[in-house]
């Protein structure tokens, strides 16, 4: 199914997860955030939410700045 | 005298030192873990951004220690209110803290605040229980309002941010002084050390800045620099000043003077 992610459309398996998705990414849950079509999925969810298909997804975390 | 026991407090944490640092132009992250060291800072800013999917996993994360630093998400770059309480809450997501630096910018050019956004932020951020530090502009009727909406502290600019141009107004700055009671701290504008010396002369409770230390040609020397300034600078403040003379007062005796 095709996702957007970070403004990127990338193809990722039917049934990933927020956690599926993460590790796939190699990404620390710790050190960032997480929102799905404008709400922000709590750290406690990754793992029990389901993406879906035109799901638009922001990963962000903390860079240098002022 | 010392600046032992001079702490201040911001929402209720402790904090000792008064100079406060920004994370961003460095030329590498070691630069900026030595130059946070050599600074003596306890809070940190850093921005939130998308995480960069097709580059090194390096993060800034990996040379600063968490527990070390009390880290504070800005929401540079965002000029809506809807933009930077939606960056409020991812950081707060991201790094399990409720404090943020709020500013709402106006104008690409002069990076100044848009004052009636950042109220409109402000006010909502605070009913969600953020810690807010507002970067505002160096007017007193601002800082008022953002004190009766809830922020932590006020962080009025001394000159546009990265400019190097010193405290510009400090007048408004006391005025603003006198006027809340909430920590001031100055933000954005200060170019070297005697700009922070001034900023903590003046009585604000500390520092911010970022440029002033990441573009100078030795960073690490600056940050000790801007350390000995903040620290000199309150201890100045807290001496208290001799009134300005328009004309001299001989420091030698004149009794005793030889015929």
């Amino acid at each position: 199914m095709h996702i957007t992610l970070n403004g990127e459309a990338i193809d990722i398996a039917l049934g990933s997860t927020v956690a599926g998705l993460l590790e796939h990414l190699q990404l620390q849950r710790d050190r960032v955030a997480v929102e799905v079509n404008l709400d922000i999925v709590p750290k406690a969810a990754y793992d029990g939410h389901g993406l879906s298909d035109g799901d638009r997804i922001e990963i962000v975390h903390f860079v240098g700045g002022g | 005298m010392t600046t032992k026991n001079d702490t201040w407090t911001i929402a209720g944490r402790e904090f000792t030192s008064r100079l406060m640092v920004g994370t961003g132009k460095y030329a590498s992250f070691q630069q900026t873990a030595e130059a946070l060291e050599a600074s003596g800072a306890e809070i940190i800013t850093v921005a939130v951004r998308r995480i960069n999917l097709d580059r090194s996993k390096e993060s800034l994360l990996d040379y600063i220690d968490p527990g070390k630093y009390t880290l504070l998400p800005n929401t540079a770059g965002c000029y809506t209110a809807d933009d930077a309480v939606r960056t409020c809450r991812l950081a707060r997501e991201a790094g399990m803290s409720d404090f943020v630096k709020l500013e709402v910018l106006g104008d690409e050019k002069t990076l100044f605040p848009d004052n009636e956004e950042l109220l409109k932020a402000a006010r909502i951020l605070v009913k969600e229980g953020f810690t807010v530090l507002p970067y505002t502009s160096d007017d007193v009727i601002m800082c008022r309002k953002l004190e009766d909406i809830g922020c932590a502290a006020v962080m009025p600019l001394g000159a546009p941010i990265g400019s190097g141009l010193g405290i510009r107004n400090p007048y408004n700055i006391r005025i603003i002084l006198e006027s809340v009671r909430i920590p001031v701290i100055v933000d954005a504008g200060v170019g070297s050390a005697s700009d922070a010396a001034i900023a903590m002369e003046l009585g604000c409770d500390g520092v911010l800045m970022n440029t002033a230390i990441a573009g100078a040609q030795d960073p690490i020397a600056m940050a000790r620099a801007m350390r000995l300034a903040v620290e000199a600078g309150r201890l100045s403040y807290k001496a208290g000043r001799i009134p300005r003379k328009l004309y001299a007062n001989a420091s030698s005796p004149l009794d005793g003077m030889i015929a």
